[in-house]
């Protein structure tokens, strides 16, 4: 195999410096509206004491499941193996860094007391998954960053398999957290599931390699690098198929639902008559974050790369869709205090299907999340190697015909 | 006058055994009370028996509630707090009504303990769920994690808090089953308002105690938990529903 030349991003061009100053406009954006929303309290968003996990946990748990999506080409690479991912490794591993510094940035900046993150790090108690998860995310951070510099510093090169492969073990663990967040709650008829924790781990692979996908096309554009269609292809049809496995999964949840008498009323209620949730369901999960992309990633519409983009665009908005579903959707049916009877009057909206209308802030919070993590991989991509020279065919994989053509004519 | 050493001396020394003493007599009195390790001993298992058949329309258990621990709406129900309230339910099949107050259960397997990050979320020894507001970082998850919808977030502002109910913008709160008064020998403000009125639908005492009321109004009559099926093993307990 050639040996592959990275390079930050050179010049001073102004595309770039836009892209970084609107990144940085809705970061700043993003903090403005947390301190609003610290300052006066919660009651100026869309959240309340029945939909407690608003907006800013779709998108934050939407990055962090993301983030470890984002490093599976890093582990197809150095743990399955597969050369023609190691030139996209770097870019993975950063993605992967970022993105959860965002999508933990937003978690935060929601807490009712952000000013106690120390008292977070330093209070434990190990039966609850999320004190798990504050270790499985800061110990995500360190053990990339190892992965990362065993990926770049070529005399460490050696050991970038069996890190790689703890890596993944760990990105594994860590999803697997996050979705057991739900799954592990017992009282509400949405969660309480073990199908959470491998639906997370799908969806983390779909998420994350849509993002990677269009981080990539950018970036190598943006830099006038070649981006072949052996590497693009490959691409394409990996995110084809964390698709339809993310549909399975979703298939499988709602089957076992359905089965279940207990469960036909929220059943119902996101797939049928749920008013904004049954919307955001069918229309944006299962067509625009499914069909779609599996109709263009799997037709002849797959040969544009603008369709390609789209369908990675349509995945990440079916996901922030999916994640509005499971949590805000999951939240607003009632939680089944006295089964058999109805409540007829309450004053704290028992049996009552919960309102939520995402507030400004809120929107406001987890888009500059996004941001943020974009922004830190387009510095990163400045200022150290981490983007290959050329992804073009002969470069990617000397096996191709490309290379083959091309060293026929040379000679 | 001057005083000479030896009056010096004397009169320092009983000012100093005054000084020392004092403290000391203070403690003699404070050790007929009980102490915070006495209240909180798993010798006692707090619980509370509401008897539906006897609970009217009313509402005097929240309000005593509320005034008891400074907890008030801002006219804004979504995000109001509500430590107690009353559900009217009918059932499905019969049709028939009744009124119930539904407040924190505290379940001897909590699920709010259970997610709590910090350990904000505990239990006292003697079966009282709390919230330590210290270090409550405000992540909701046991409000995601409570079957029984009994915790509040502070959405904004408190004012006129009551010292022994401390409360704080950003964080959860939930019943204390009255723990200050508790641990004065006293009884919880909603059970007291509604023996006051003559209800006599609520009864407060220690399970663990069978000689206590609440322990032989339970062994002599079915009663049942809210969500028995998720095997919490609730201190409150309902009969007539």
């Amino acid at each position: 195999m050639a040996h592959i030349h990275y390079r930050q991003l050179e010049g001073r061009a102004p595309g770039f410096y836009a892209v970084l100053g609107a990144l940085g406009a809705l970061i700043l954006i993003g903090l403005a509206a947390a301190l609003y929303m610290e300052h006066n309290g919660h009651w100026v968003t869309g959240m309340s004491n029945q939909v407690v996990w608003g907006t800013p946990h779709v998108f934050a748990v939407f990055l962090i499941v993301a983030a470890s999506g984002a490093l599976n080409v890093a582990s197809i690479a150095s743990v399955f193996g597969r050369q023609l991912y190691k030139p996209l490794s770097r870019l993975s591993g950063l993605l992967a860094l970022t993105l959860l510094a965002g999508g933990l940035a937003v978690l935060v900046l929601d807490l009712g007391r952000p000013d106690r993150l120390t008292v977070a790090m330093t209070y434990y108690n190990f039966k609850s998954i999320f004190a798990w998860n504050i270790f499985l995310y800061t110990g995500f951070f360190a053990v990339v960053a190892v992965y990362l510099w065993m990926m770049m510093e070529r005399r460490m090169s050696d050991y970038s398999k069996p890190v790689g492969m703890f890596a993944f073990i760990w990105r594994l663990t860590l999803t697997t957290g996050t979705g057991s967040i739900f799954g592990f709650l017992v009282a509400r008829e949405a969660y309480d599931t073990a199908v959470m924790a491998p639906m997370f781990i799908i969806m983390s692979f779909a998420y994350g390699l849509a993002i990677f996908i269009l981080v990539l096309m950018a970036a190598m554009r943006g830099s006038g690098r070649e981006l072949g269609d052996v590497v693009f292809g490959r691409l394409r049809n990996l995110l084809g198929v964390f698709v339809a496995a993310v549909l399975y999964f979703v298939a499988v949840y709602h089957l076992t639902n359905l089965y279940i008498t207990q469960r036909h009323g929220i059943e119902g209620f996101i797939l049928l008559h749920g008013g904004q949730f049954t919307t955001m369901f069918w229309l944006g999960q299962i067509v625009l974050g499914g069909v779609i992309p599996l109709v263009i990633l799997f037709s002849g519409l797959g040969k544009s790369r603008a369709m390609v983009a789209l369908a990675a665009v349509l995945v990440i908005l079916g996901g922030l869709a999916q994640m509005y579903v499971t949590i805000i959707g999951g939240q607003a049916y009632p939680m089944p205090l006295f089964p058999g009877k109805t409540v007829v009057a309450s004053s704290f909206f028992d049996g009552q299907i919960a309102t939520y209308t995402p507030s400004l802030p809120e929107v406001a919070l987890g888009v500059g999340g996004f941001a943020l993590a974009l922004a830190l991989a387009a510095f990163a991509l400045k200022v150290l190697p981490f983007l290959p020279q050329s992804l073009s065919d002969a470069d990617a994989d000397p096996h191709h015909e490309a290379a083959a053509k091309k060293q026929a004519s040379a000679a | 006058m001057s005083l000479s050493r030896r009056q010096f001396i004397g009169i320092g020394g009983a000012a100093v055994a005054a000084a020392a003493a004092a403290p000391g007599l203070r403690l003699v009195e404070l050790a007929n009370a009980r102490s915070p390790e006495e209240a909180a001993t798993s010798l006692q298992r707090w619980g509370l028996l509401i008897d539906i058949s006897k609970c009217n329309d009313c509402d005097v258990c929240v309000t005593a509630c509320s005034t008891e621990n400074g907890w008030y709406g801002h006219n804004r129900p979504a995000t109001d707090p509500q430590w107690i309230r009353k559900v009217t339910l009918k059932d499905n099949q019969t049709g028939y009504v009744e009124s119930l107050p539904v407040l924190c259960q505290h379940c001897e397997e909590p699920p709010c303990v259970d997610v709590c990050p910090t350990g904000a979320s505990f239990k006292r020894a003697d079966g009282i769920v709390l919230v330590d507001k210290h270090i409550c970082i405000g992540c909701r998850y046991c409000m995601m994690a409570c079957p029984y919808k009994a915790r509040s977030f502070v959405h904004e502002d408190t004012t006129n808090q009551k010292p022994y109910a401390p409360r704080g913008k950003g964080t959860v709160e939930s019943c204390t089953l009255c723990v200050h008064r508790v641990d004065a020998g006293r009884i919880p403000a909603c059970v007291e308002a509604c023996n006051k009125d003559g209800h006599q639908a609520m009864a407060f005492g220690d399970l663990n105690d069978k000689t206590s009321e609440i322990s032989k109004r339970l062994a002599s009559a079915p009663s049942t938990q809210l969500r028995p099926d998720l095997n919490l093993n609730t201190g409150v307990r309902y009969q007539g529903i």
